[in-house]
This record gives C-alpha cells, structure tokens and sequence, in this order.
C-alpha cells in the first residue's frame, strides 16, 4: 500500500479543504437554500468526481472520495454527497444502460438531479440481502411494494435507487434487483425525519409503485454484489468523512485544554488530561490510516479482500469514534454537553456514522466471515 | 459473612419494592422507563406521595422528619424507588436541607424544611461559575455587605431546573484577600429577586435543563446567610459530602439493564433474537458482571463504614462508587445504542417529550429516545466532581500525600 497522495490528489484535498470551509463559513452566516449548496459541488466538479471522463467526471476513485468526504467531515456539511457521489454515480456507471449513461449522469454531474440508495429495510437491520421489497413484472412495467428504512437525504431527491426482489425468499442472495424509481411516482410516500445529525431523511413506503420495466439497473435478479460494493464505497467515504470529524474535535479540544484554565493553570498542564488527548490521538491516526486503507481496497478486483478492510475500517473508526467524541465532551467539562458550543455536533456525527451501513458488531462478524489474504507464512 | 441480608431488610424492601409499585404514576414511570424527559409535576407529585408515607427525607434527623434508617435501609431505599422507576429526589432536598439542619437559623428551619418536605420548595444549586468549575474555590460572583442586605453581582452557570427553583443556594465571594476558600459566603436567594435573571442552556441531547443565572445588584436579606459570613466553604463541603450512599446508582443501572434486556429481546437480525446471539448475550453479561460487582463494593462499603463509626457514609471510597458507577452507567447507554442499530439515527426532539402518541413510531418504539439518553448520559461523569478529579482525589488517598 501507498499512503501518500500524488499531486493530483493533493491539489484535490487543498481544493476541497477551502471549499469545504468556505462552504461552513457561508452557512454559518447566512443559511442557503440547500439546492443552491449543492450546485456549488457541482460547480467545482464534485459532483462528477466519481464518473468516467466519457461521462462528464473527473474519473476519481476510492482515494479522491475519500479526500473530498474527510473535508466535508472536518466541517459537518450535511450535503448527500456520500449517498449521490460515492455509491450511486458508480453504481449507475457499473450497471446503468446506455439510456441510464446518457439520461442521467450528466445531469448527476451538474447536480440537476439527486439520486439516493434506498438499500435497508425496517427488519433487515444490516443486511443488504433481507429485500422483501417486491418487484412484480406487470406488462413492460414493474410494481414495486415495500418500504425502506432511513434513507438519507430522501426527501430533497428526485429518484431513489431502491433494491427489490423479483425472486427467492427474504435474505436469499439470489433474486434481487435494483430500480430507478421517481420520487414523485404514485404510490411513494415518504415520512420525513430528521436524523441525529441533522440531516433530512424519510422512511420510504411503495404502494405498487409503477415504473417502466427498463429503470431496471442491470440484469434481473443478480443486483446482490453491485449493491455490496457501493454499499463498501460508501463506508470508505463514511470513514473519510469520521477521521476528519475526529481531527477537528480533537483540535477543538487541545485548543480548549490550552486556553481553559482552572486551578491557576490551563488544563492541558495536568498530566491526566494530556495522556486523554493523547489517547485521542492514538486512536485518529489509527482510523486515518485504516481508512485510507479501505479506501484503496475499494477499488481492487478481489471482494474478498475488499470487505476485509472496509469492515476493519468501519469498526476501527466506530471504536475511534465513539473515544474520541466522548473524551473531547468529557475535557471540555459542562461546556461540552451544550449544543451551541459545538464539540457535541461532532460526537453526534460519529453516532450517526457508526450506525449506518453495519455498525461494529455487524462488521466484526463479517470481517471474521472473510477468508484471511493467501501468501502468509504458515 | 452472610450470604443473604437479614430477614427483617429483606421484608423492609419488599416493603419499598410494593410502595413504589402501587403509588408511583404510571404515567410518570412509563416516562423514566422509556426514556423520555420528566417536568417538574412529575417529581413534585411523587415527592408528596413519599412526603404522605414520611418517606421523603430519610435522611434528615427524625425531628425534621427523618425515618431512622440504618444506611442500609437508606441505601436499599435509594436502590428501589430507582429500580421500580422513580424519579430521584432532588431540588435541593438531599443537599441543601442537611446543611439548614446543621447551620440554619431556627427561622430558616422552620421557613424552608416543612415546605420542602412538602414538596412546596425548590433549589437550585448556584455554586459553578464560567470561571470555576472544578476549581469552585475561585468562584468570583461578589456580595458586599449593605446594611443589613447583601447586594450581589456576577454570574452562575449549569444551573440544573433554575426554571423550577423558587430559591437558590449560592456561593457567593464576600472576601478577596487570603485564602479563596476563607473568602466565601453561603447565602440563599429568591429566585423573584429584583436583578436575578436566568437564560436556557440547550444541550447535546436535545433538552434544556441547565441555566445560567445573572446576578445584577440582587438585594439578599442579610438573615438569608446561612451560618457565618465567609465560612461558605465549610458548609459546602458538608453538602457535597452528605449523601454519598447512593453515589454509584446502583438502582439506576439495574433499571437500565433491564431495559437492556428488554431491547436485546425486541431486536433482531436475521431471524434470530439479539439476546440471544452470543456476540451480545457476552457484551451484556459483561455488564451486569460489572453491574454486580459494583453492587458487592456499595454493600461491602456502607457495612463496613457503619460498623467503623457513627452511621457515616463512604469515605474517599465514595469516589470509587462514584468513578465506576458513572462510567458503567455510560457504558450501559453505549450498548443501548448499538443495539438499536440504524433507528439509533432518526431524533425527534418531540418524542423525547411526547412519546409518539397517536403516531405510528419510527422503527421500534423503544429506539426514539436512546440516542438522546445515550448523549445526556455523557453528563454523569462531568458533574458532581468530574472524575478526573475524582481519581486526584483516589491518588491523593492510595499514596498518602
Ligand atoms: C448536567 C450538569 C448539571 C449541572 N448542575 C449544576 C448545578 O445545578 N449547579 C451548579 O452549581 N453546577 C452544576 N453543574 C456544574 C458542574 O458542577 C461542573 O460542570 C463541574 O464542577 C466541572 O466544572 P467545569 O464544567 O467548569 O469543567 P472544568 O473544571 O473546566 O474541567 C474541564 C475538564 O478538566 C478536568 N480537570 C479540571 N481540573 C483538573 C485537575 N486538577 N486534574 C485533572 N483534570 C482536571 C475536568 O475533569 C474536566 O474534564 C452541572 C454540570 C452539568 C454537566
């Protein structure tokens, strides 16, 4: 593995780090409208990053989307890059037709439309394969039934990318196949929540929701693999995102143990503190670095080994996570428990993180479930 | 040693246990054991359900309406009106009522305790400042002596309920030369003063508790003072110490871990019952380990301190009560959370208030509120002596300096 970034990327992470900040600053002041946020990412390319150069895009991987979500995280934007950028650009560019290629990628591009996973299922908890969302051929269309549980960012989209099943019984790997269905189709209805972190979310429910036979994503029934591996894209994304939101708590912090002061002294002088913030920081470098890991492996042909890391990444950062945000509370005393200091909205962020797409526990087990890499001595 | 307690406790908290069964509202239990935010009604309703029974101040001299109790029957008192879902008796009553009893003038006894008692008086607590915390001794809110008036002006902060409190108890400076901590008067304040203002602190987990308190030239009746003008600090280190049986939560945790239960039993993942999957039953077991452990310690600690002397609580080794039972209680909260899973991500501030009513929930019922429950938890560990400070304290006693 190489860790260090080429230039490229490095004109990328600079690029993304203004804009990232720019784009807090300027929300901080005076809130946007949300459409127009988002069409600043496109206006800088972001929202292309993912997508082939026939396509409009800047042809980036796991590493450049790693680069922009860190950004995004060090400032908690809340814009649906991870969902849009990260998981469904490449998913549409892996399986989409012609028709797909042309009709909509570009138009994901320049942040004309918003398209979301909507992959997990009330009773499904993590697993991508408990579809009993179905998909029933009615003449050259399709009638989709079923609900899908937290998907972010779908009350601001304008087409969902559900997963359904057109055949096999509930958590059959078989059988599963992905629609591109409009949000305004009769029969979708949304009720909207908000997340912990403040984003906009809905629980998504269809009512024999009809959409042409030909918004199928690729070949029936065999949609199981594609959806694990933007699933996989977007935890290495979610990763990203964790250690920038660890690195700006933690310099929230050691600033604060640098200018609060008790007892005569800043904070920070006492040894218990500094072996605290230490601790911390242990626990970044680890997540960034496994993180980066799992943002490379995204991009490798072995499954196997790509599952690997990306479930080593998601539990190491939720471990980190979860340390990080409930030293930097506990440093700052009472002042960290308040919403307007701040420190809480990245502790919050963490949460939300941790619990989406496998937390700790759903990815230790599949990390135990992958065969370990060949070529080791016996 | 015995294994079990003697008969005679062992009736008296089946005694409890059916009290607080049969008496608590069961609006206002649903409310504890779901997780949702309390108002005051809630509190003051059952504090005149235990001020009927004589049992909301077991710990004040039988004269001002104490029970009597051994610390082991006040520690098995605690113990179940937590775990049958009470909410815990606060509003100055364990805090500033002892020092009255000790220090009070016989006209602030008989203003203040029947009234508390009563559920009729509530405090808040004015001791934090933004410029001392852990280190309440340089606290700087000022009270010059005019007349036979206190004029006072500063600022508190962390107020918990100043919105409920009719009264406040503050440190106040009325000294700048010497000692910070020979400096300091303890005076009592009505919340209606003239020039005492109070502003909202929202926090992490959606509620707004807390306060910060301003004090512009606050006119305090110089018969306000509780005991000596600048031997503040002496009372408020009787107050801090004086309810230290209950300091590990021991209650609250075993309600905790029943909720735990319950949740680990609602979940599931693919087909099969969390609890009953060994990668949680294990993390659970671990816990209530843990949670049984504690409770030894806390049992251990109070017999052997009443055997040592005069019914005394804990020594330093309350902060040991203190260190574990926080961080276990945060690590109870922890688990709750990952054993919601992603409806851990939806938040809902109304719910935290309202339940879902007449709404179809989002998810699992129970999940609504654990996000909020799991953030507030991270509290437990800052307040009443952050545990840092806590184990300066433990050091301070294990090496002898
Ligand atoms: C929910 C809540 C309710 C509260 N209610 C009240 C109330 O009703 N009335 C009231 O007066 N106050 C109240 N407080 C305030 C509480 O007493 C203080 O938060 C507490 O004393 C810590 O002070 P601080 O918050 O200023 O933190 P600081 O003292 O600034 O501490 C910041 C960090 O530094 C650490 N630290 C400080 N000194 C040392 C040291 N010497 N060695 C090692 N570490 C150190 C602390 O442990 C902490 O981690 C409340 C607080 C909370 C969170």
């Amino acid at each position: 593995m190489d860790f260090i970034l080429n230039e490229e990327q490095m004109l990328l992470r600079d690029m993304a780090a203004r804009f990232a900040a720019d784009a807090r600053a300027r929300q901080e002041k005076t809130p946007e409208e949300p459409g127009r946020r988002w069409s600043r990412f496109a206006e800088l390319g972001l929202l292309g990053l993912t997508l082939g150069e026939a396509h409009g895009g800047l042809g980036g991987g796991g590493v450049e989307t790693m680069i922009v979500a860190e950004e995004m995280g060090r400032q908690l934007l809340t814009e649906p890059f991870v969902p849009a950028v990260a998981m469904v650009s490449p998913l549409i560019g892996e399986l989409g037709s012609k028709d797909h290629h042309e009709q909509i990628l570009p138009r994901l591009a320049a942040g004309e439309v918003l398209v979301v996973p909507a992959f997990l299922e009330p009773e499904a908890r993590y697993d991508l394969a408990q579809v009993a969302t179905i998909a029933r051929a009615d003449g050259d269309q399709v009638r989709i039934t079923g609900r899908k549980a937290v998907v972010l960012n779908a009350p601001q989209a304008d087409l969902l990318l559900v997963s359904t099943r057109s055949a096999g019984a509930t958590g059959a790997m078989e059988g599963i196949s992905l629609y591109l269905v409009p949000c305004q189709a009769p029969g979708v209805s949304l009720r909207a929540i908000t997340t912990l972190d403040g984003r906009p979310a809905a629980e998504v429910n269809f009512d024999a929701v009809a959409v042409a036979a030909t918004s199928r994503l690729g070949s029936a029934g065999t949609a199981l693999p594609a959806i694990e591996r933007a699933v996989d894209r977007g935890i290495a994304a979610l990763a990203g995102e964790a250690v920038g939101a660890m690195a700006a708590l933690l310099d929230l912090t050691a600033e604060y143990l640098r200018t609060r002061k008790q007892f005569g002294a800043p904070i920070g002088k006492f040894q218990a503190l500094q072996h605290k913030l230490v601790d911390m920081r242990v626990a970044l470098e680890l997540a960034r670095s496994v993180a980066a890991a799992a943002a490379m492996a995204v991009d490798i042909p072995d499954a196997e080994l790509r599952r690997r890391f990306i479930s080593a990444a998601k539990v190491q950062v939720t471990r980190s996570g979860r340390l990080i945000g409930q030293a930097a509370i506990q440093l700052h005393g009472a002042m960290g428990m308040t919403e307007e200091y701040g420190a809480g909205r990245y502790l919050k962020r963490l949460v939300v993180i941790g619990a989406l797409y496998g937390d700790f526990a759903h990815h230790l087990e599949r990390f135990a479930a992958t065969a370990e890499p060949a070529g080791l001595p016996n | 040693m015995k294994f079990t307690l003697s008969p005679e406790l062992e009736a008296f908290r089946q005694d409890v246990r059916r009290f607080v069964a049969d008496n608590l509202s069961p609006a206002t239990r649903a409310k504890v054991d779901e997780g949702r935010r309390l108002v005051k009604a809630d509190y003051v309703d059952w504090y005149r359900i235990l001020h009927a029974k004589g049992w909301i101040t077991p710990g004040w001299p039988v004269e001002h309406g104490g029970t009597d109790w051994s610390p082991l029957e006040r520690y098995i008192f605690e113990e179940e009106t937590a775990l049958g879902g009470a909410p815990p008796v606060t509003g100055g009553i364990n805090m500033i009522g002892p020092v009255l009893i000790a220090f009070g003038t016989p006209e602030q006894k008989a203003a203040y305790l029947p009234a508390m008692r009563r559920g009729d008086l509530w405090w808040a607590q004015g001791f934090s400042e933004p410029g001392s915390g852990s280190d309440l001794a340089s606290l700087s809110t000022k009270a010059v002596l005019e007349g036979d008036h206190y004029v006072v002006n500063g600022t508190k902060i962390w107020q918990t309920q100043a919105a409920y409190a009719d009264m406040m108890f503050a440190l106040v400076r009325t000294r700048f030369e010497g000692k910070p901590q020979e400096g300091i008067t303890l005076l009592l304040l009505d919340m209606k003063s003239p020039g005492l203002s109070i502003q909202p602190i929202r926090t992490i987990d959606g509620g707004q508790e807390l306060y910060q308190c301003f004090f512009d030239n606050v006119r305090v009746p110089i018969e306000n003072r509780v005991g000596a003008d600048s031997k503040g600090w002496t009372y408020a280190k009787y107050l801090l110490g004086f309810e230290r049986h209950g300091i590990a939560g021991i209650g609250h945790a075993k309600r905790q871990m029943v909720r735990i239960k319950r949740i680990a039993a609602a979940e599931q993942d693919r087909g099969t019952r969390l609890i009953d999957q060994p990668r949680w039953g294990e993390r659970i077991a671990l816990l209530e380990i843990e949670l049984m452990a504690l409770e030894c310690l806390s049992l251990r600690l109070i017999q052997e301190s009443e055997m040592m002397g005069a019914g005394k609580g804990p020594g330093v080794e309350a902060s040991i009560l203190k260190i574990r039972g926080t961080e276990l209680r945060q690590e109870m909260f922890e688990l709750l959370t990952d054993l919601t899973g992603p409806y851990v991500i939806p938040f809902d501030e109304e719910v935290m208030r309202s339940g879902w009513g007449n709404a179809a929930p989002v998810g699992p019922a129970h999940a609504a509120t654990i996000a909020s429950n799991y953030l507030d938890s991270r509290k437990i560990s800052i307040y009443g002596g952050a545990n840092e400070i806590q184990r300066n304290v433990l050091a301070k006693s294990i090496l002898g300096l």
